[in-house]
């Protein structure tokens, strides 16, 4: 029999983010997004910069996640990433900001810079967290 | 007559100056328990944060540990050291002549004997590896000032960070040291650092980060049979630089919630020390006061049967 309901865990170093009962979630894998509905089978997968969503009956939240693993199991998600951030706790401001300076240095360095994969990165980090607040703004 | 009277007056000055000087030292402690009873009370609150802070990193590096392990058993790793050191640089037992240290202590005093503790040890740590080649990594202003004094060669140095203690530091300590190691320069790396026990108690510990020791299996996860979108191996080396970095943080956190701890008990020491020595001067002061009126009455009566 299938469980009914995945139990989502995610955790970081410095605090547990969220511990939810839902029926769907995706995952942003290295490999790209995975989604999991419960008696998924068992997996782990690495994870990239990206957007985790899960849906409880009708409603869909958003956090923003940077380098990560997930271990899923068929009626529980555990997601270790370094760093997660729920929708409603970023703010779009400084990601926009910080998106903006991200450009300005990718235009100046060159690309066999450690600075131009650095400013790569924050530039990933920036867009996903714009993308993941604006979900926000369109639900509420 | 007139020399009678300078002569008495002379004498209930140093009698009245002897109290007014014990009033004054009275002053000057309350003054010092003030500042210790103020700073126990923030060592208490902070402490209390330091330890949330243990508690809510703990099931980070618990899931952590879950899934290396059962990793172990798929990369099939629990084989001789041998094999395990080529699968991962930071597996690979080299024997131990170049060896680092990262000591990890506060970055103020007032906390007993906390930093000193973990500095004796760290020299005894070193002086029984003489004649090997050792890096100091420091974590803290006081092994900094400690080492530099005793022109040590300090590879890094990390200072200040534990009023605003982040992952980030911990990442930042182990990217220098794996990157150290990968190019081979180390054989071992060592983490020397305070251990929160109690609050009235802080334990040394020494352990071995690198290469990292073999990871034990539980049978618990061998017996789940994971899909991996990666290969197992690909997950296994993102992974144990993570493992390293957790190490690290936790190292850093304990050491944080430690000399909270250290310090408080400290202050709590000094202000029961600051009370009694009210008391004692306090007596003191009225014994003073008394011999002196004692002795203006003998003075009067003296001088009446003289008349």
């Amino acid at each position: 029999m299938l469980p009914e309901k995945i139990k989502l865990d995610i955790v970081t170093p410095d605090r547990p983010i969220l511990s939810e009962s839902v029926d769907e979630v995706q995952i942003p894998g290295k490999e790209g997004y995975l989604g999991v509905l419960p008696g998924h089978a068992p997996l782990i997968s690495e994870l990239t910069i990206g957007e985790i969503s899960y849906r409880q009956g009708v409603h869909t939240s958003y956090l923003a996640v940077t380098w990560g693993f997930a271990e899923v199991l068929p009626d529980k998600v555990t997601i270790l990433a370094e760093r997660a951030e729920k929708a409603e706790e970023i703010d779009l401001q400084r990601a926009l900001s910080s998106k903006a300076r991200a450009e300005k240095r990718l235009a100046q360095v060159n690309d066999t810079d450690i600075d131009f994969q650095r400013a790569q990165l924050s530039l990933q980090r920036a867009v996903i967290r714009i993308q993941v607040a604006k979900h926000m703004g369109v639900g509420a | 007559m007139g020399r009678w009277r300078a002569r008495r007056s002379g004498v209930k000055r140093t009698a009245m100056a002897n109290v007014l000087d014990i009033r004054r030292r009275i002053r000057s402690v309350k003054n010092t328990q003030q500042i210790t009873k103020a700073m126990k009370m923030v060592s208490a609150a902070r402490l209390r944060r330091a330890q949330e802070r243990i508690l809510s990193a703990r099931p980070y590096a618990n899931h952590m540990l879950a899934v290396l392990n059962s990793l172990v058993t798929r990369v099939k790793l629990n084989r001789d050291e041998e094999t395990a050191g080529q699968l991962h640089p930071l597996l690979a037992e080299r024997g131990d002549q170049k060896i680092e240290l990262v000591i990890i202590t506060g970055d103020r005093g007032l906390c007993g004997s906390f930093n000193s503790n973990i500095l004796k040890e760290a020299q005894q740590f070193l002086g029984e590896r003489k004649e090997k080649t050792l890096n100091l990594e420091v974590v803290g202003r006081k092994a900094r000032d400690f080492f530099k004094r005793r022109s040590w060669k300090i590879h890094h140095e990390y200072v200040n960070i534990f009023s605003r203690l982040h992952y980030e530091h911990a990442k930042d300590i182990a990217h220098s040291v794996i990157e150290e190691y990968g190019q081979s320069e180390l054989d071992a790396v060592y983490l020397l650092y305070n251990e929160f026990k109690s609050v009235i108690q802080q334990r040394i510990v020494v352990e071995r980060l690198l290469p990292i020791a073999r990871l034990e299996h539980s049978d618990e996860y061998t017996r789940i049979d994971y899909l991996y979108e990666q290969t197992p191996e690909v997950i296994f080396n993102d992974l144990l630089p993570k493992h390293v970095e957790v190490q690290i943080y936790r190292a850093l956190l304990e050491s944080a919630a430690a000399e909270q701890a250290a310090r408080m008990t400290a202050m709590d020491a000094a202000t029961n020390n600051a009370a009694e020595m009210i008391d004692t001067l306090t007596l003191n002061m009225n014994r003073a006061r008394q011999a002196s009126i004692t002795k203006e009455i003998i003075e009067i009566v003296s001088g009446a049967a003289a008349l």
